[in-house]
């Protein structure tokens, strides 16, 4: 989906830092919602790539009002659509941790998604002989998606050079959506900075790892 | 998440998420704390920097970090969530790589932990694949026209770790000292190591 979380090549976020060697969570809170999101998928039936599609949902606003926000209703968010928990018990449950007496909303039904796990991990084996090679040229496809994809908008339809193989793995724009774990082959491609930013750009080079179906041969 | 637009403190947020999961068992304070700590004390960045130092020191282990990356960790017994599959690039006089995740915050955690903030932030996720040579300026690395800049986006589960350059003036240095001048900014590209 063309959502708030696709900022490559973004303008406007203005400078980046300072680096800063604090520890992992600056407040106890930080921690609980880090595992909160580590163990979402786990609570919800789902898995990491609804996870990410989840944070991916966060309205604009609340994405950008800071990492552990946009993580924390991502998470929620998943646990929502597998029926684990609403938001009305949460803004409930808040209110009462104010010292608000209102009524707590009845738990939903659990309703969990089915899909076939083949393995741990997302690394997986596929049969079929690659489509490209190292060296070929590859173009990305001019996809537009609702769903969840990890092809950038940046790269959409821009030209490459297909530097690595990487391994097999389950497609996260198949596995977010509980259609299976639909497994690809999958290419660190390479761009040049003028093909992604123009003429003017800095010259530097830019790789990304794509799944085959996000590619096709260069005209 | 239709109910209310209005925006609900982060903290109160998980606090009261928390609460409801903890009540229904669907989470407990032992596994978080447990998480927790792993986090803080176990998995970080000491760990890619003893990688880090073992490559310096060690030249056959240094061809089989940069050949497979994943196993030559495993060797030092880091392994876990997002390191499936740990590509290690390395930087020299002449190439420079950075590593980012545009379209979340992809980082190689069994080598160096939690991303720090400014990883997660939009301004970095955006920029340095757009200006690298002037994000790395920001952080207080100017690197030179003759050092060629090479960006990777982390979009698949393959993650990825620089292996700095060894500072010089640390001929004598042990693996432990060296490990110890190693930063995470180094590895992931958006600075150099100093030397001591």
């Amino acid at each position: 989906m063309d959502g708030i979380h696709d900022v490559g090549g973004m303008q406007g976020f203005g400078r980046v830092g300072p680096l800063s060697s604090g520890p992992p969570f600056a407040a106890p809170w930080e921690g609980t919602a880090f595992v909160i999101g580590a163990l979402a998928a786990r609570i919800a039936g789902t898995n990491l790539h609804a996870f990410r599609h989840g944070i991916e949902r966060v309205p604009p606003q609340e994405y950008l009002a800071g990492y552990w926000n946009r993580w924390t209703m991502g998470a929620q968010l998943m646990m929502e659509d597998s029926g684990i928990i609403t938001e009305a018990q949460v803004r409930a449950r808040a209110a009462r941790l104010g010292g608000q007496d209102v009524p707590e909303p009845p738990e939903p039904e659990p309703h969990k998604p089915e899909m076939e796990v083949t393995g741990p991990g997302n690394l997986r084996s596929v049969d079929t002989p690659h489509v490209f090679a190292v060296g070929e040229r590859v173009r990305v496809a001019d996809l537009h998606t609702t769903g969840h994809t990890r092809a950038p908008a940046y790269v959409r339809r821009r030209t490459g050079t297909v530097t690595a193989i990487r391994p097999d793995a389950v497609f996260p724009d198949s596995a977010a959506h509980f259609r299976g774990e639909d497994p690809q082959h999958c290419y660190q491609v390479e761009f040049d900075s003028r093909e992604l930013w123009g003429p003017e750009a800095e010259p530097f080079r830019l790789t990304l790892d794509l799944f085959e179906p996000y590619l096709e041969p260069a005209a | 998440m239709t109910t209310s637009r209005e925006h609900l403190d982060t903290a109160l947020r998980v606090e009261a998420l928390a609460s409801l999961l903890i009540e229904r068992g669907l989470i407990d304070e032992e596994t978080v704390g447990k998480f927790v700590t792993t986090y803080e004390q176990s998995v970080g960045p000491m760990n890619g920097a003893k990688v880090v130092a073992k490559a310096w020191t060690d030249p056959e282990y240094r061809a089989r970090l940069l050949a497979d990356g994943t196993a030559a960790i495993a060797e030092l017994e880091f392994s876990g969530p997002q390191g499936e599959h740990i590509i290690v690039v390395e930087n020299t006089a002449t190439v420079h790589h950075v590593v980012v995740c545009t379209l979340c915050s992809c980082y190689p955690w069994p080598v160096l932990g939690l991303p720090p903030s400014w990883y997660k932030d939009p301004a970095y996720r955006s920029r340095v694949v757009r200006e690298p040579r002037q994000v790395l300026r920001e952080f207080g690395l100017d690197l030179g026209d003759e050092v060629e800049i090479r960006v990777h986006d982390s979009s698949s589960e393959v993650r990825y770790m620089v292996l700095p350059e060894r500072p010089a003036g640390t001929g004598d240095a042990s693996e432990e000292e060296l490990a110890a001048l190693v930063t995470r900014d180094a590895m992931v590209g958006v600075a150099k190591v100093a030397a001591p």
